[in-house]
């Protein structure tokens, strides 16, 4: 059991797009009294091939170099240039200083997609996170064949790739065949029979937050239930012994216990919830009447779609800074975290 | 492991509700493969029709004699295939490094992949497509092979390192001990115990490269050099009206990684609990 105390801790594992960390991954963990800092280091002294580790690490360096960093410096300097179709097709350099950061700065329609971003972002989280927790406290509670089918029904909706899930979320909620709209109709609001969803802002908002929640809640709630697995149950027994309900005994037990995966997952959830891109572009391109932009749909429709590169590139720089505004408390909390590894040695 | 955390009385609750979500996580997955099979007139039926009673296959037709639909699924395949390869050799090598191995610049350089993991490709496709069209390789797969590379490998490498912390290092010591060189000890010892964690890694690089768009949308303009994305969606802006048809067109591009997904979950899960054993 000790071997899985650490385990938690160690759920910081990362995702990129839609997938993520497995929610099996517990026994990963780093086995404390194993690979102790000190053991490791007395390893290395007694190596002799001092270039071992850079020349294993050179490849993954590299390729982050040219194709990560690169086009990082280029869409900076991009930033401060005046790009637009003419001079890409001249291949003209024209620089224009702060002008671009300046016009967008300046304009209104920056600051209302950048709140706008920044509450979609949180109302989703909170969804996902709340729901997500819950569902996967359902998973512990239930007995084997429950768990099995509620499991087989979260992954196979975490398996579906986005713009398949985009494009099936488009038929559900669909104005004339739409199932969505036939079971409103049949439950008593007659008016949703033929709703138009992609033709308000807020009800596209609904249908975009319902797919996001929907494809996002198998990994929270997987992740959450395989986590408490790890959590000792003498813990739960002292804490029923005291005379905790429910809900102490989650605050009291369960959160304590698994706050590194909370802190992970929230993380990884603002990050993936923030950049969402192909379901907002193909339900309804941002609209009706750009509405829907969020900071990553603002700077595509911008700089590939009005051919403002210049502007386009200022935008995403800007909207990267509000994503680590957004991500710095965790951010801050890694940094320190592997100091104090750093300085353990 | 048997669990007694929670109460076990008063299940009928926790049933009922757990039935509701699973039907309700089911759905939209169920209702793609159900109006794929149903004939136009039952998708286009004032009450839905709950099951592909007449079933048919022409949607699925319509679909794969679609322009350039063979085309887009072989660069899809190629493309995911080689970025997820490529990336899984470059990335051991790299936790390997960054777990068994302690130099200078360490944190320095754990850092940059945990920064590089948040990397917004989203925002930065504009100059990308810069980069790639002074190259001169737009409407190639050269490209979205490396890029998609580099989009799975931040979170392959971070990854893989709980992966090489979970072997215990007396096997390698031992292993060379009996003589083996460390390289030795590493490709008979440590690489087959890492089998499953390599398995469950791909499978998330898979549904990266597998799904990206927007790059895509972005390099690849001339119809026939996309991916299955593209195809995807330019195929619903054609046939938008044609439920049938598009629906048939998701399901063919969902169904590989679906399959890919209850193959490796599977191996995954057994590897760990296998490991835990042990451990």
């Amino acid at each position: 059991m000790a071997v899985q105390l650490d385990d938690a801790a160690d759920q910081t594992a990362p995702r990129t797009g839609k997938g993520g960390a497995p929610p099996a991954r517990r026994g990963s963990g780093r086995r404390p009294g194993r690979g102790t800092p000190a053991a490791s280091a007395r390893r290395t002294a007694a190596t002799p091939a001092r270039r071992t580790p850079y020349l294993l690490l050179l490849p993954a360096l590299l390729a982050t170099a040219v194709f990560l960093g690169w086009p990082m410096v280029r869409n900076l300097l991009l930033s401060f240039q005046n790009l637009n179709m003419k001079e890409l097709i001249q291949h003209l350099t024209d620089w224009r200083g702060t002008g671009n950061y300046q016009e967008v700065l300046g304009s209104e329609q920056f600051w209302r997609v950048t709140s706008r971003t920044v509450v979609f972002t949180a109302v989703n989280v909170v969804l996902i996170m709340v729901i997500g927790v819950l569902i996967g406290l359902l998973l512990a509670r239930l007995g084997t064949t429950m768990r099995l089918v509620l499991s087989a029904a979260l992954v196979l909706a975490w398996a579906m790739p986005t713009i398949a899930a985009t494009t099936v979320f488009q038929w559900l909620f669909d104005a004339r065949y739409g199932v969505v709209n036939w079971v409103l109709d049949r439950l008593g609001r007659h008016s949703m029979a033929h709703y138009d969803w992609v033709g308000s802002q807020l009800s596209t908002f609904f249908v975009i937050t319902v797919l996001i929640v929907w494809q996002s809640l198998p990994f929270v709630a997987l992740n959450l239930y395989a986590a408490t697995t790890t959590i000792p149950k003498e813990l739960y027994e002292a804490a029923r012994m005291d005379g905790a309900g429910t809900w102490k005994v989650f605050t009291s037990v369960t959160f304590p216990f698994l706050k590194p995966f909370f802190l992970a997952t929230t993380f990884l959830e603002v990050i993936w919830v923030f950049k969402a891109f192909p379901q907002i572009f193909a339900i309804n391109q941002g609209g009706p009447d750009r509405l829907t932009e969020t900071l990553p749909i603002y700077a595509f429709t911008e700089g590939v779609g009005n051919l403002h590169f210049g502007m386009g590139a200022a935008i995403s720089l800007l909207t990267i800074a509000v994503l680590l505004a957004m991500t710095a408390y965790y951010l801050r909390l890694t940094f320190k975290q592997e100091q104090q590894e750093e300085n353990g040695l | 492991m048997k669990r007694a955390a929670f109460p076990t009385a008063g299940r009928i609750w926790p049933n009922a509700v757990a039935a509701v979500l699973a039907l309700g996580f089911v759905f939209p997955v169920y209702w793609m493969f159900n109006t794929a099979f149903k004939p136009t007139r039952d998708i286009l039926s004032e009450d839905p029709v709950w099951f592909p009673f007449h079933g048919t296959l022409e949607h699925f037709a319509t679909a794969v004699n679609a322009p350039n639909f063979w085309t887009l699924a072989g660069n899809s395949v190629l493309v995911t295939v080689l970025a997820v390869g490529l990336s899984l050799v470059i990335a051991l090598c790299g936790a390997f490094a960054l777990t068994r191995m302690r130099f200078k610049g360490r944190k320095g350089i754990l850092l940059t992949f945990m920064v590089a993991q948040m990397a917004p490709w989203e925002v930065m496709v504009i100059s990308i497509y810069l980069i790639v069209r002074d190259a001169d390789l737009l409407n190639s797969l050269v490209p979205l092979t490396f890029f998609y590379m580099l989009m799975v490998l931040p979170f392959t490498l971070l990854t893989l390192r709980g992966y090489v912390a979970a072997v215990p290092k007396e096997l390698e010591e031992s292993a060379m001990v009996d003589g083996c060189s460390r390289r030795q000890a590493f490709l008979k010892v440590v690489f087959p115990l890492l089998a499953p964690g390599l398995m469950a890694t791909s499978l998330f690089g898979f549904i990266t490269a597998w799904n990206e768009f927007p790059l895509v949308l972005v390099l690849n303009k001339e119809p026939a050099t996309g991916t299955l994305p593209l195809w995807l969606s330019q195929f619903q802006t054609a046939f938008g009206d044609d439920w049938g048809a598009t629906m048939a067109a998701a399901s063919i591009f969902a169904v590989p990684i679906l399959v890919l997904f209850l193959i490796l979950q599977r191996k995954a899960v057994g590897g760990l609990t296998s490991g835990a054993v042990k451990g």
